[in-house]
């Protein structure tokens, strides 16, 4: 009985913080939408003056003369809501979704994110197919580095606490922390690509460009995994039941790998979420300084052209893949240590 | 900072003995200081103001805006040699020019590095300020409002404040900026927004670098409040204060407040590095402060273009705002590590 009260508390849980998901992405969206909108100067606007026709054209084209609100209901519509077509798919790119999934004589299509207003022949899923990619490797490399620097820093700072190894370890953690990617990436290419040119300063597709950026990226959080291992294992090693597992004459190496290592990286998973938002939103100046033609760059350069539907795509997109990060992250915490009530 | 000129009381008295103990965050609060007032004295706009006159350069060798286009790119010889790829007209490649009025070297406009570098800690130092400023008015005050009311007020504030979180901070303030400093459709006079842009123009860029941080920094402090707030609530000396007949606002500030300084006070002082990596970061981007004022963030992204011929350009701004940053980390945790021992070596 008690299982089942837990089972269905999880159940609960879990459905409580998906429908908490939908008011949040409702929310980020309804005020991305507004604040895009009601920047001044439509995305026709330009230093040249577009004939009154052509501009009265290209509104109705994009529907720009709608009320607002008509607007995002079609363009939430054209994201959200999975249509079944049949036949050859349209290729006009008002009609490019994102998601394809042939089932039969139908295909399943989902996400479309609209036409770039800027480049007139894209759609903003052609933006996301040609850069997301790039950006979510540059993601996951910088996460490795984080957490292969991190968690071993962490650990041989806790065994050795208060010793100058200690010091040694907190003292690059504290840099990590204090040194942001606009400082570090000229200096990293200052040294590494140019003084030393074992590197490439710029670009992207062979390991020589990727290592940079990658630890450009990646050395902030990895300060952060690196204290908040310490901490939490600093915490496991005074517990009872490691004293008991030491007691009983265990190896000092099996006490420590065994018993408190798993237990204290628990915590660490807490931070994942917060990590994953840094290093999503780290790409835009990551990219900048070190050329790599990812979702960043172009997010920065498509919000000077007033381009809408990419930097609502982008957002939109970045958003709710931070909150379904965070869902996942504590939900991997409470099935990793069942102590956490769920409320 | 206020919490330290209080009237001194044994809790402060003793943080400030454990924090003059600690060396790291000592050397940090002595380069804020030094920062602060190379800020204030990089020109003497203080007796300018008051004399009715233009400011004058004071410490910075000359004024941020200054242009020589003779000059543009110059380098002082003493960089060739830190630098060695920094190879001067004459030698084989050369292509520098040797210019050593410049003791950091000239950007490309023909301005000299380091004035630019001294008069961008105003930009840095007052994101400083105003970032735990505006938090701490806001934050602190909607948490308290939240925490103190209970019930449905409280429900409705941080379902709120939940939502907002929801908004990954970085892309607000990007989103935000990109509709403040839009370049088209200049604002009719009289309107709001031009008030706004106004006040803006006049700062040279900073307010609304300021609107920013300020609407996305009082909720972390908002949620600190509250639960400290919920808390300390149950406690025994807040029920014997209303017993005794205090008034709510009598118990707000002299009962509550003064407990939930510290905690407030050191999440401020961790909290000023992410304001300035914001405001650089902004600046970097295009979206901060306006040219010419010089910030850090801009310099670096101008350096950087450059920084396969003119390396000083990114890395000198570059190694001041790491230096400030780093003060700043030192000074925070020294300060929690002070003012609650319990937590030292903790995050």
């Amino acid at each position: 009985m008690g299982i089942a009260c837990e089972k269905e508390t999880m159940g609960r849980y879990i459905a409580r913080r998906l429908l908490w998901l939908l008011v949040v992405i409702f929310s980020v969206s309804v005020i991305t939408f507004v604040i895009a909108h009601a920047v001044p100067g439509g995305p026709f606007s330009r230093e040249k003056k577009l004939p009154p026709a052509v501009l009265k054209q290209l509104n109705e084209k994009y529907r720009l003369d709608d009320p607002l609100w008509k607007q995002y209901v079609e363009y939430m519509g054209g994201i959200f809501i999975p249509r079944l077509t049949s036949g050859e798919p349209s290729t006009s790119y008002l009609e490019d979704y994102l998601i394809n999934i042939p089932l039969g004589e139908y295909t399943l299509r989902w996400m479309n994110f609209g036409p770039s207003y800027k480049s007139q022949s894209r759609t903003v899923n052609d933006v996301f197919r040609e850069n997301l990619p790039v950006s979510a490797e540059l993601g996951f490399y910088a996460f490795l580095v984080a957490s292969v620097i991190g968690i071993p820093l962490g650990i041989v700072a806790a065994l050795k606490q208060n010793t100058w190894v200690d010091y040694i370890a907190m003292g690059i953690a504290i840099f990590g922390v204090s040194v942001p990617v606009i400082v570090l990436g000229p200096v990293l290419i200052w040294l590494f690509a140019i003084r030393l040119p074992i590197f490439l300063p710029s670009g992207w597709g062979s390991w020589r460009a990727e290592v940079l950026p990658s630890i450009a990226l990646g050395l902030g959080s990895s300060a952060i995994i690196a204290r908040l291992t310490r901490a939490s294992l600093l915490q496991v090693i005074r517990e009872d039941y490691i004293r008991t597992a030491r007691a009983k004459g265990l190896m000092e190496r099996v006490v420590i790998i065994r018993h408190a290592l798993r237990n204290s990286l628990i915590p660490v998973v807490t931070v994942m979420g917060p990590i994953f938002a840094f290093l999503v939103t780290g790409t835009f100046v990551t990219e900048t300084i070190f050329g790599v033609p990812g979702m960043g760059r172009y997010f920065v350069t498509s919000i000077t052209n007033r381009d809408y539907p990419v930097i609502m795509g982008t957002i939109l997109l970045f958003a709710v893949v931070i909150v379904i990060a965070n869902l996942i992250v504590d939900l991997l915490y409470a099935w990793l240590d069942p102590r956490i009530r769920y409320d | 900072m206020k919490a330290l000129t209080r009237p001194p009381t044994s809790l402060w008295v003793d943080a400030w003995r454990r924090l003059l103990k600690n060396k790291a965050a000592i050397l940090g609060l002595g380069i804020i200081v030094l920062v602060f007032m190379v800020a204030i004295f990089a020109d003497d706009s203080v007796v300018a103001v008051l004399a009715g006159r233009e400011p004058q350069p004071l410490l910075a060798p000359m004024h941020f805006a200054k242009q020589s286009l003779e000059n543009n790119n110059a380098v002082p010889s003493w960089l060739t040699h830190v630098f060695p790829t920094l190879k001067p007209v004459g030698t084989e490649g050369g292509y520098a020019k040797i210019n050593d009025t410049y003791l950091l070297g000239a950007d490309y406009n023909g301005r000299d590095l380091l004035s630019r570098i001294i008069y961008g800690t105003r930009v840095s130092l007052a994101v400083a300020i105003v970032g735990p400023l505006v938090s701490l008015v806001v934050g602190v005050s909607v948490g308290i409002a939240a925490g103190y009311a209970g019930g449905r007020t409280d429900n409705l504030i941080m379902r709120f404040v939940d939502i907002m979180y929801g908004f990954p901070d970085l892309l607000f303030i990007i989103l935000l900026m990109a509709l403040f400093r839009s370049t088209t459709g200049a604002a009719e006079a009289g309107t709001l927004r031009a008030v706004l842009t106004g006040i803006d123009n006049a700062m040279g860029g900073m307010f609304f670098i300021f609107v920013g941080i300020g609407v996305t920094a009082w909720m972390s402090m908002s949620r600190l409040t509250r639960g400290q707030i919920l808390s300390l609530k149950q406690k025994e000396f807040i029920e014997a204060a209303r017993a005794v007949g205090a008034k709510d606002g009598r118990i707000i500030w002299r009962h509550i407040l003064p407990n939930i300084l510290g905690p407030i006070v050191v999440a401020q002082t961790l909290n000023i590095p992410q304001y300035i990596s914001t405001e650089a970061f902004l600046s970097f981007i295009g979206l901060g402060v306006q040219r010419p004022t010089p910030s850090w963030g801009s310099m670096i992204a101008d350096g950087a273009s450059a920084i396969r011929t003119y390396p000083n350009q990114a890395i000198f701004p570059a190694l001041a705002l790491a230096a400030i940053m780093f003060a700043f980390n030192f000074l925070g945790d020294g300060l929690r590590d002070a003012l609650d021992p319990r937590l030292k070596g903790t995050d």
